[in-house]
This record gives C-alpha cells, structure tokens and sequence, in this order.
C-alpha cells in the first residue's frame, strides 16, 4: 500500500509516531473536508424544512446511513445514529433490557469487555435481580468454546462480547457465540468497535442481534457512533431518549413513535458527524480490505518480532500476529506504564498506559495496568521502528540493568 | 522534552528506594491516597507525638515519580514538627506552580529534584499525591 501518512494533515507532522488508535484515530483530510462543505453547502435541520437546503441537509443523513448499512453488511433501516459505541450499548440496556430481563435470568459477559459493555449489564442486573455471569480466557489470552458452553445456558438472556478485545487484540470466536446464544434465545450484543477498523464486517452474516461501533475509532469524528439492531428487535423495543425526532404524533395525553431507526433518534442529530463517518467509510472502501489488512497484518508482526527481541518485555495473550487485531498490550520489566509511555512520548512515540477501561481483566491478569501500542492504516514501518528504539532504552534509562 | 529534567538522578534512584517503604510501628495515622490517572496508591502511614513527626513511612505501588516523591518527602518531613512540616509542604506546591523563590527552593533539598514536573501537566498529579495525602494525614 502507498505510504498515507500524508493524507492525514495532523501526521504530515514526521516526528510524531502516533500508536494509539485504538484509544481514537486521526482523520483522513477527506473526512475534514467533508464534514466542512456539509457546514458550508448543506446545513440545516434534518427532517424539520420544507425548504430545499434542509432537504440537503436530510439527503446528507440519509446517504451517511446507507453509506454505513454498506460498510456493516446490513439494511439502513437497522441502524441507529448513536454518539459512540458506549451509548449504542447503554441504548439496549435500557430498552431491550428493561423489557427482556428479569430476576432469576442471566447475562453472560467476557472478563476482557471494555467497561462499557461490562458496567451497562452490571447494572441492568441489578436493578432486575438479574445475574451477570463472566465467562474467562484461558492461559493464551483466548475465549473457547469451552467456555462459552460452561457459561451459556437457558438461563441466558443475553451475551455481550467484543469481537476484537481492546486490550488482547485477539478475536473472539463470535460465530460459535451467537450459534450457542441462539440456541437458548438469548440475543447476542457485539461490540465492534475495535473489530471494524481492521477488518469486513457482515452483521446480517454474522447473524448477531446488537452490534456497537465508535466513529472516531475508525477514522471519523468523534460523536458519531453507530448501533446495529436486527429490524424485529429494534421495532419491538421501547423508546430510549423521547422528545423531537423520535416521535409520529403527540398530544396531550400521549405519543406514538417514529418507525425505526429514527425512534432512537431523539432531538437534533450530527449530521456533520453522519457525513464525516460516511468519507471516512468511502476512504476505507477505496484502500480495500485487501490491502489494509496486508498492511497492518505486517506491521504487527514486524512489531512484534521486535518487541520479542527485546529483554523484559511481556506481551499480554496470545502473541501470534496472525489473528492478532490493532493492538499489542505489554509491560516492561520493574517499570510502570506511565513512565514508560512518558519516556516514549521524549521520542515522539505516543502509547497508551492504564487499565484501558478493562480493569476486571487486568486483574484477571494480575497486572493492574498495562502499556498498549495500536495501528492505524497511516502507521509505518518507520513508526514501529521509532517505537522499538526507543522501548529498548526503557529500562537502562530508569536505571535498571537489562 | 528534555527527559531527565523530570527522570533526574535523584528520582530514578528514589524510586528504587527502600528505605522509607515500611509499616510504622505504633502509627497514629494512616491514610491511603489515590491518583486514579496512574493508578498511583499510597498508604502513608505516621507517629506523631507532641506535635512531632517521630517516624513516617509509606506503602503501595504506582509510577517511579510517585514513589520517588513519597520517598524524597518523607525524607524531608521526617523528625520534623507539625508546623514546620505544613509549611514544606506549602513550598513544595509553590515549586510545582513555578512560584517558587531560590531560598525555597533550598529548603526542599533533595526534593527539589521534582521541579522539573512542573512543566508536564500530565504528570503533577503523580509528584504531588504524596504530599496531599501528607497534607490530610497532620489535619487529621
Ligand atoms: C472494545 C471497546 N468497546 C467500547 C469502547 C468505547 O468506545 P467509546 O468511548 O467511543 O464509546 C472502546 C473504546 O475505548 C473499546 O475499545
Ligand atoms: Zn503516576
């Protein structure tokens, strides 16, 4: 692939070697100028003119959509504009969940889920006199299909998985998920935020109920989130937030509700977002998975092999590259995250350190915090090459010997 | 970014410090701070007697500038009285403000090493956690 750095204006910028786009990516100069011309040429309120540029205004919104339901392999009317995968979750919680579980069912959660398909569910649980049930990874760092079965039963009202952890950057095995969920008519909530960046999606395929994905993780901007539904459930659910937008008529002593997805879609939306989600989805389609995939899969081995190389370091899961997604956690021997990450940022290296929002696993770990390095389609080999270097001077540098 | 401005000698090596990390024996004070950005955990723990710091010592885990910190101040602050001690700590925040006078400066000695923090927000929350905690423990 054609080196792409510059198509992002904030990399042009050589000695900055950004490695955490697992946290937010950076944006393609298409996006950028999309979301202005939609300010500068189309901006009004959606569905809410009669007068020809608010009609752009909704073409631009719609077209942000259909442009999405391609990407995810799905119809338009199963998608939900959300800010972010967290509020796509939250959004089930709170409509399907209320209304489909109650005290005594069970709700199956991997220890590795980012809080925000953990905590949703915890407290779901417990306000219902629900359980959550964790199912754990095994000494690699993967989810079985043991597991699933020893956790999956008829009790089971719905399994919340990642299909790429956040942390692990290991794919889960989702298919055998939804086939063992459906099995006991739970439904299946997919997170996919950390997945959709770095690879195909085909939810109705895939035959998951929910899928959740961020737009500022996938080269986007920040705010604009998606939430996938199977058609019969989302038409089934009540209404999250109510008010302007979601509604086909009030009066004074009720309402009656948009038809999906726009139910969900309460008050004015960003359809700036909407539309800087839809150039950052034609910039992906016209790389072509083929060659993102082939670049990411290199420059994760390349990291890798050389991080292996390297006295101290430990790499959390399985540290084969090959289904290996966007991110590689690790710590470095006797010294902390942060001040490992703070010694990389001297370099122009920027990693996260903490407990990327995952703490249950780092405990499960027995790690509390980690470091973590994650691709985008515009890293280098030059990128893993900086931050190589300058991991392997980490421990001398604190004063350690190596 | 000039690294060792915040990684100096002085920090490195007080990180690694064993000296002040321990229980101490018939504490009148014990008092946990957190610095949930790192993950920084401390548990300061105090004998003060007759308005004297008599021992101090500190446990947990966090990031070597914490734990240089927490090392360097009970350094500082140990065997002195209540008071003067409140006005250390004082002086050290005017450090980390960058309001701070050459005599004063002196007066922190080896914690001075800690200026260098002051111009990397990211991190002040690390240097001053132990001295926070410090701050709330003589209140007590
Ligand atoms: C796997 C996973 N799920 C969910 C989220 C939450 O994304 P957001 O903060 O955009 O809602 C993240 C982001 O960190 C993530 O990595
Ligand atoms: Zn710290």
């Amino acid at each position: 692939m054609r080196e792409l750095r510059d198509d992002f204006p904030i990399l042009r910028d050589r000695s900055l070697h950004y490695l955490d786009t697992a946290a937010t990516s950076q944006h393609p100069e298409c996006v950028l100028d999309a979301v202005r011309n939609y300010y500068e040429t189309a901006n009004a309120n959606p569905h809410r003119g009669v007068y020809e540029l608010a009609q752009r205004a909704t073409d631009a919104s719609d077209e942000a959509r259909a442009a999405a339901a391609r990407f995810l392999g799905c119809d338009d009317r199963e998608l939900v504009f959300t800010r972010n995968a967290t509020e796509s979750i939250n959004l089930v919680a709170y409509t399907w969940g209320r209304v489909n579980v109650a005290a005594g069912d069970e709700i199956a959660v991997y220890v590795a889920e980012h809080h925000s398909n953990m905590v949703p569910w915890q407290r779901l649980a417990l306000e219902k006199g629900a359980a959550v049930r964790y199912m754990y990874p095994d000494e690699h760092g993967r989810l079985t299909e043991a597991e699933l079965r020893r956790v999956i039963n008829e009790k089971t009202r719905l399994v919340a998985l990642a299909q790429v952890s956040n942390v692990l950057g290991l794919l889960a095995p989702v298919e055998k998920a939804i086939e063992l969920a459906h099995q006991v008519g739970a439904v299946v909530m997919l997170d996919c935020a950390q997945s959709a960046p770095h690879m195909p999606l085909n939810l109705h395929e895939l035959g998951c109920d929910f899928a959740a994905l961020s737009g500022h993780k996938l080269y986007a901007p920040m705010g604009i989130g998606l939430l996938y539904g199977r058609f019969e459930l989302l038409d089934a659910m009540p209404p999250f937030l109510s008010g302007g937008d979601m509604i086909s008529s009030v009066h004074e002593y009720g309402a009656a509700w948009a038809d999906v997805p726009r139910k969900f879609e309460a008050g004015t939306v960003d359809v700036g977002g909407q539309v800087g989600l839809r150039a950052a989805i034609e910039y992906m389609e016209k790389l072509g998975w083929e060659a993102i995939t082939k670049h990411e899969a290199h420059l994760m081995e390349l990291c890798l092999e050389g991080m292996a190389a390297i006295p101290g370091i430990t790499v959390y899961g399985d540290a084969d590259p090959r289904e290996r997604y966007g991110v590689i956690s690790f710590n470095v021997e006797d010294v902390h995250p942060h001040d490992v990450a703070s010694i990389l940022d001297a370099d122009g290296v920027c990693i996260r350190a903490g407990h990327h929002c995952a703490q249950p696993l780092m405990d499960r770990l027995g790690i509390g915090r980690c470091c973590r390095a994650s691709f985008g389609v515009y890293n280098t080999e030059e990128d893993v090459r900086s931050f190589l270097g300058s991991l392997k001077n980490v421990r001398s540098f604190m004063g350690y010997g190596s | 970014m000039d690294l060792r401005a915040i990684y100096n000698q002085v920090i490195t090596e007080n990180s690694r410090s064993k000296e002040h990390r321990h229980p101490v024996e018939g504490c009148t004070c014990s008092l946990e701070g957190v610095n949930p950005s790192c993950g920084d955990d401390i548990t300061l723990q105090l004998r003060v007697k007759d308005g004297v710091i008599e021992d101090a010592g500190f446990l947990g885990a966090g990031c070597a500038i914490s734990q240089a910190s927490a090392s360097l101040m009970i350094d500082l602050l140990k065997g002195r009285t209540v008071e003067e001690a409140k006005r250390l700590i004082d002086t050290f925040f005017k450090m980390i403000k960058g309001e701070i006078s050459p005599e004063e400066l002196e007066e922190l000695e080896d914690a001075a090493a800690l200026q260098g923090i002051a111009h990397t927000p990211a991190r002040v929350k690390c240097a001053v956690l132990a001295w926070h905690t410090m701050e709330e423990a003589l209140d007590k």
